[in-house]
């Protein structure tokens, strides 16, 4: 972890305090229910940019005829701007705080899996593809349902919250083992 | 006990799409200055290591959660509750964890990890795109068969328990001090034995 040596700017430092940004998360819920009358998510959104993206592998006609992609239409709305709104924020603070650096391999996979390029990135992909069959299964991700289900104390957010973690933790140990080596 | 679709938004057309990509880059430099937009700080929550994705995620709940809870009461705000499918939530959410950490991002952290400059974080969102492919060609069939399994409709806690939002709040408040105070002192520990 980065030590905190005299602090630069708040603009400038590449970690925040977890509590804070927490808060922050949270106030920013009360914002996106209060001005745009929905709740903060992500996959939703993503759905409609799944359809568009495979309208040119296996033909707009299947796509525009298939039921879900129906209730789901990419377009330029609230979930969709949101979307690219992460993408410029994240890019932003990388580049503010100094942090933007491409990443191949992460440290905790090379040091369990090796320096194979191929191994990551299949495994990103295959992730990938799980984590978003899940979210849309579950009917939303750790944002739909993990923060702002959760944070309405509904049913369904807070089943998937703790499967989630139980789940997680079931993974990374047959993953990573128990072994006490690395550190981040 | 809350109202649905009362409210109207004060925010709509043009400026609430200009208002959606600013609260989108807000929370983008949240998750990135959060640490959550970090592979090794996602796995390592799974492997008790690294505790910041639930802290993040507590606090915003407990945050988040009270304001709404007030913004809803003065009538500035409606729930926006997802049904709760029980079966498709659970087997969702399972698949959800074990793609999570094999991917190291969620879908959120993941748009903001690959803007940062994570290759395999942009590399899986290919994958996310082809899972969401899968799904809707799937959907039919999960409708029929996993979706009516446990449904119990847009059911809050408050719903089913009869205990009101508030005290689960008090409640929720209590774990999350309890659990934030047992990390801490575990995090000191562990620095100090360094």
């Amino acid at each position: 972890m980065t030590s905190a040596t005299p602090a630069p700017s708040l603009l400038r430092q590449s970690r925040w305090n977890a509590y804070l940004v927490g808060t922050a998360i949270g106030v920013l819920s009360w914002i996106v229910f209060a001005v745009v009358d929905k709740p903060l998510g992500v996959t939703t959104s993503l759905t409609g940019l799944a359809g568009a993206c495979a309208a040119p592998f296996i033909g707009a006609d299947t796509v525009a005829a298939n039921a879900y992609f129906k209730s789901h239409v990419f377009k330029l709305d609230y979930g969709m701007l949101f979307l690219g709104g992460i993408a410029v924020g994240g890019f932003l603070s990388a580049l503010l705080s100094g942090s933007f650096r491409a990443e191949v391999i992460p440290t905790v996979w090379r040091e369990r899996f090796g320096g194979s390029v191929a191994k990551r990135m299949i495994a990103a992909f295959l992730g990938g593809i799980l984590a978003m069959y899940g979210a849309r299964l579950a009917d939303g991700c750790t944002s739909g349902n993990g923060i702002s289900g959760s944070l309405q104390l509904a049913v369904g957010g807070w089943t998937f919250f703790l499967t989630l973690f139980a789940f997680g933790i079931l993974t990374s140990l047959v993953l990573f083992g128990t072994g006490r080596s690395s550190k981040n | 006990m809350h109202f649905l679709a009362a409210v109207t938004p004060p925010v709509t057309g043009s400026a609430a799409l200009v208002a959606s990509v600013v609260l989108g880059a807000i929370f983008g430099v949240l998750l990135h200055r959060g640490g959550v937009a970090n592979y090794n700080v996602i796995v390592n929550q799974f492997r008790f290591r690294d505790f910041t994705v639930l802290k993040i995620m507590m606090t915003a709940i407990i945050v988040g959660g009270l304001g709404v809870l007030a913004l809803n009461s003065a009538g500035l705000a409606n729930y926006h509750i997802k049904a709760a499918n029980m079966l498709g939530v659970v087997l969702g959410a399972a698949i959800f964890g074990v793609g999570m950490v094999l991917y190291g991002y969620c879908p959120g952290t993941a748009i903001a990890a690959a803007a940062s400059g994570s290759i395999h974080g942009l590399v899986g969102l290919g994958g996310l795109l082809v899972g969401g492919t899968l799904y809707a060609f799937s959907f039919p069939w999960i409708a029929k068969n996993i979706l009516p399994v446990g449904a119990l409709g847009k059911v809050r806690l408050p719903d089913v328990t009869g205990v009101p939002a508030l005290v689960w709040f008090i409640g929720l408040i209590a774990i999350a001090l309890t659990v934030f105070f047992l990390i801490e002192r575990a995090e000191r520990r562990a620095t100090v034995s360094r």
